[in-house]
């Protein structure tokens, strides 16, 4: 086969491959001369606003990155923190939006195969994955095509690698319905003194290549990750990985023997832009250079070119710096695991990346050029049209003439109800660690051979966002945290996968900018160092931009595992009591958006110290073995979390319904009441035996708080004052809950 | 009793099984490689759960034809005992150890759910220490368990008492509603006609524990440490 000719390299070409003409002035200036094709294809990848986050560098110094507990920041391939007894915890979340759009099955599969191999390159062995999905309306054809797709590739994917699913969730709004977000969250556990680093030390020490074979799927994957849609969004589908959870378990296996042994000095995953970044960003780590030779990487398909070796996204693949001698040990071990383990290079000094194609140099370039990504502190300001909609007053709407209707409206709600049809297709259990399903507030692993066990959950709220992105933003923080300490579990660090749309426009860019302040503002208050995450810009599809969405993922930490607590109420006669400020909104909620079809209004106030001491007063009674219930009022209000709590123990737990009493506070209109939206709020059942103990609890704790009534019946009521405005029997409530999203799918 | 947990290419359950074995009923343990022949110093052989080779070919396909499976039927002859849960029972099935089938679930999805199981043979040394018609609670996590086999061998299945576990409500109750797969006969788990080698689809070692939601799985274990005997050898019953 005759090898392909090379296009001459022009700024039209440059410009093809999705640098600008500054840009590609720029690596002309480093250079002082024109780059090589192939050199201009490194450019192209490592200044892609995927690898090199141009748009966001400014914005993201703003993270509060440093704690205690803090082993790893951002930078790696994923954050640790430390959890104690000589163990760490190592998580990280990742989109993969724009592949699974082009390709739900495969994008979504390849999704969580880049993220498992962060966590485990890293040293740790995965334990939990959470995925954050965001679709369009599920009564379109086309969205549930994309969503069945999706939740099968997570489904295949993570099933045969052998990663149980534990949590995650999944919103609709139509701003996604042409750029649905597919977020996924890792979690892994390995000895605090053992966590390995994506470092190229030590002049001299072999570059292993090992893994699955290089073919040419996935090539220009971060420069199509960079960019936003059209109406042929579909024929880029080439540049969708494809991938194998089979190689990716014997990766998996292969990697953790060989640090066992001994024989890694660093490693790092292939993921975007393939060989080219990790040639180039393990030595820029260690100030090192690197000298390869592309003949000899394993290669499925003939003829491929040095620039398609380097560029290529094949999966299932990683970057070995090895230690000088212990070579036939490396490839001993991988040769029991039946894959490739070859040598292709050499740590080198002089801070140069050498690239030989059968002996010819393809590529000869500074390592710093390649990591010197222009930074851009672009303009950006307040849409005009916010405003107006922000001074919407939902209160101008009119009232339902049934608060019951309108309950079993809102839990049948595709973002609200039960979201079983997809986690029942996820294995939940492979590792026996998982102690709360998915479906609570937040999924609680155990810690194997300690008492401990982690808590996570992943929260974001993209029209709270969309309407406030500051105090949206905050809100994802203290949502998830929350979501953490309904658990019984401290919070203890972030991870932030941002999503939103083209940041060349000043708008977008205003909402990003603001959204990062917000969450450094949580997380500085509630002390929780953000230590990875992923930022994925240009979710557009001929110029509509989804709604501006940062998922916040949280891990906590539970020191006894046997104190851990649940959404659900477990018996009748319990005291039920609401954490937290009365102020809630309409504005922005699931309710306005079922019920009126309104994006609209302002926020209800976050007070931060509030969030924390409310936080801090549920772990308190959980902790105490005061509390046998407690969850967080999010979407849908007050009223859809008592309902939630009466009837979700018998999806997640095979348990009865419990129903429940309550009276609400005549506190502004009944449907603000129920179903208004507003943070710090936290719905609880204790033990009638122990009411005194709470009481002095929470007088300790200094937060509002009052007691709404008790546990017990089949019936959900609610009264306001003397009146009754929820009647409604627990099978009609759980039906409605439990149908709303599947009715969709079946 | 010693035990032995088959690791294939791409199992994932054998540490479930190691950690039970070995921290929960306290036996000794060790994890045998699929390329091992040599089981000599094993009374019982489990085949755990996950994708050997992938389950490209066929779920258990590649596995059923490897060496340390082919070692099992000279294991089995000198007395060992063979358990196959989830891919484990995918591959007895395929290497004929088993008779019949396990195939694509009816639903065409990936189930991992809590199902009951109706025990319909305590003659067995996994089920002696269970009672005729006892409901068991166990999670299953697959894409293809729905058992098959033709009408003779179903038939047969069923006058040799080799159906162990049928699928049934929390009553016990073998119902359309209470398969989660499309198994024929709500079958859950068979056993050889020698009462040697068990397949099941459900996973015993998730529910080994009461922190992971039951203990019902234990009860397989005990069965099997209450089936040896004081000079070592088993009971035949």
């Amino acid at each position: 086969m005759t090898p392909a000719v090379e296009p001459k390299v022009t700024l039209d070409l440059a410009r093809s491959l999705g640098l600008t003409a500054d840009e590609y002035d720029r690596v002309i200036k480093r250079l002082g001369r024109e780059p090589s094709y192939t050199e201009l294809g490194l450019f192209s990848a490592l200044w892609s606003e995927h690898c090199a986050y141009k748009h966001s560098k400014v914005f993201l110094r703003r993270l509060p990155q440093s704690g205690r507990r803090v082993l790893q920041g951002p930078g790696e391939n994923a954050g640790a923190l430390d959890i104690g007894e000589g163990w760490a915890v190592v998580f990280k979340i990742e989109s993969h939006n724009h592949p699974s759009f082009i390709e739900p099955f495969q994008g979504a599969a390849t999704g969580v195969g880049g993220i498992l191999r962060d966590i485990f390159t890293m040293g740790a062995r995965p334990i939990a994955l959470l995925d954050s999905l965001r679709f369009g309306d599920p009564a379109d054809p086309r969205t549930r095509r994309l969503i069945d797709g999706v939740v099968s590739g997570i489904s295949w994917y993570g099933n045969c690698f052998g990663c149980p699913t534990v949590g995650g969730e999944i919103a609709f709004a139509p701003e996604y319905a042409g750029n649905p977000l597919v977020n996924v969250m890792c979690v892994g556990l390995v000895r605090a003194d053992r966590i390995f680093r994506a470092r190229a030390e030590g002049v001299g020490n072999p570059v292993f290549y090992v893994g699955n074979k290089t073919g040419r799927d996935g090539i220009h994957g971060a420069t199509m990750a960079s960019a936003t849609f059209d109406e042929h969004a579909e024929e880029r589908r080439p540049t969708v990985q494809v991938g194998d959870p089979f190689t990716e378990k014997l990766l998996l296996e292969a990697c953790l023997e060989a640090m066992a042994s001994g024989v890694v000095v660093g490693i790092q995953d292939m993921g975007a832009a393939g060989l080219a970044c990790c040639t180039s960003e393990m030595p820029a780590r260690s100030g090192t250079g690197m000298v390869v030779e592309l003949g000899a990487v394993p290669q499925r398909e003939e003829g491929m070119t040095a620039y398609e070796l380097l560029l290529s996204e094949s999966q299932e693949r990683m970057l070995i710096v090895a230690a000088q001698g212990r070579e036939k040990a490396l490839q001993e071990i991988f040769a029991k695991w039946e894959l490739d383990a070859v040598s292709i290079g050499q740590v080198s000094d002089g801070g140069d990346l050498v690239v030989r194609h059968r002996g010819d140099e393809v590529a000869h370039v500074p390592i710093e050029a390649l990591a010197e990504a222009p930074v851009y502190d672009k303009p950006f300001a307040a849409p005009a049209w916010l405003i107006e909609r922000q001074a919407f007053d939902p209160l101008s709407l009119a009232e339902p003439t049934d608060y019951g209707e309108a309950l079993v409206e809102l839990l049948a709600s595709p973002t609200i109800a039960s979201k079983q049809w997809a986690f029942r297709q996820y294995d939940q259990q492979v590792g026996i660690n998982t102690l709360v399903l998915p479906g609570s507030d937040a999924a609680v692993l155990r810690v194997k051979g300690t008492r401990r066990a982690i808590a996570v959950s992943t929260d974001g709220n993209g029209r709270h966002v969309f309407l406030d992105p500051r105090r949206g933003a905050a809100l994802a923080v203290c949502e998830a945290a929350r979501n953490v300490s309904c658990a019984g579990a401290e919070p203890l660090g972030v991870t932030d996968c941002l999503n939103f749309g083209s940041p060349e426009r000043p708008d977008i860019l205003w909402q990003f900018a603001e959204a990062i302040e917000g969450i450094a503002e949580a997380c500085r208050a509630l002390e929780l160092p953000v230590v990875g995450g992923n930022v994925s810009l240009y979710n557009e599809t001929s110029g509509a931009a989804i709604l501006p969405t940062p998922v916040i993922g949280v891990v906590g930490l539970l020191e006894d595992a046997g104190l851990l607590a649940t959404q659900w109420f477990k018996g009748a006669d319990e005291r039920i009591a609401l954490l937290g400020p009365d102020a809630v909104s309409l504005g922005g909620s699931e309710y306005l958006w079922t019920r009126h079809g309104q994006l609209a209004g302002r926020l209800a106030p976050l007070d931060l110290e509030t969030e924390r001491r409310v936080q801090a007063a549920v772990r308190a009674a959980i902790g105490a073995g005061l509390v046998t219930a407690a969850h967080d009022c999010a979407e849908g209000g007050l009223a859809v979390a008592l309902a939630e709590a009466c009837v979700t123990g018998r999806e997640m737990a095979g348990r009865g319904m419990v129903g429940c009493e309550v009276t609400l506070p005549q506190d502004g209109r009944c449907d603000q009441v129920l179903f208004g939206e507003g943070p710090s709020r936290v719905v609880v059942a204790v033990d009638a035996s122990r009411q005194r103990e709470f009481e002095a609890l929470m007088a300790e704790s200094a937060i509002p708080w009052r007691w709404l009534g008790v546990t017990g019946g089949d019936r959900v009521r609610v009264r306001m004052g003397a009146i009754t405005i929820v009647d409604l029997g627990v099978d009609r409530v759980e039906h409605a809950w439990r149908n709303g999203f599947e009715r969709h799918m079946a | 009793m010693r035990f032995g947990v088959v690791v294939f290419p791409g199992t994932w359950s054998d540490c479930d099984f190691h950690y039970v074995i070995s921290e929960v009923i306290r036996q000794p343990v060790k994890y045998v490689w699929h390329r091992d022949r040599n089981l000599d110093d094993l009374d019982c052989v489990v085949l755990p759960g996950g994708f050997s080779y992938g389950d490209y070919l066929r779920a258990g396909a590649v596995a059923g034809r490897s060496p340390v499976v082919e070692a099992l039927p000279e294991f089995l002859a000198r007395g060992g005992l063979v358990l196959g849960s989830c891919n484990g029972f995918q591959i007895l099935c395929e290497a004929g150890l088993l008779p019949g089938a396990l195939m694509r679930n009816e639903c065409l999805q990936y189930r991992c759910q809590s199902t009951h199981l109706v025990v319909e043979n305590v003659e067995t040394p996994f089920t002696r220490a269970l009672r005729p018609g006892q409901v068991l609670q166990m999670p299953i996590s697959h894409g293809e368990g729905k058992y098959h086999a033709d009408v003779e061998t179903v038939r047969a299945l069923r006058q040799r008492n080799q159906i162990v576990f049928r699928y049934a409500t929390a009553e016990g109750k073998v119902t359309k509603a209470a398969n989660p797969n499309g198994s024929i006969d709500n079958i859950a788990g068979i056993i050889n006609e020698e009462g040697t080698v068990l397949g099941l689809m459900p996973h015993p070692e998730r529910a080994a524990e009461s922190a992971m939601g039951g203990t019902d799985g234990l009860l397989l274990f005990h069965s099997l440490l209450g089936s040896l005997v004081e000079d070592g050898t088993f009971s035949k019953r």
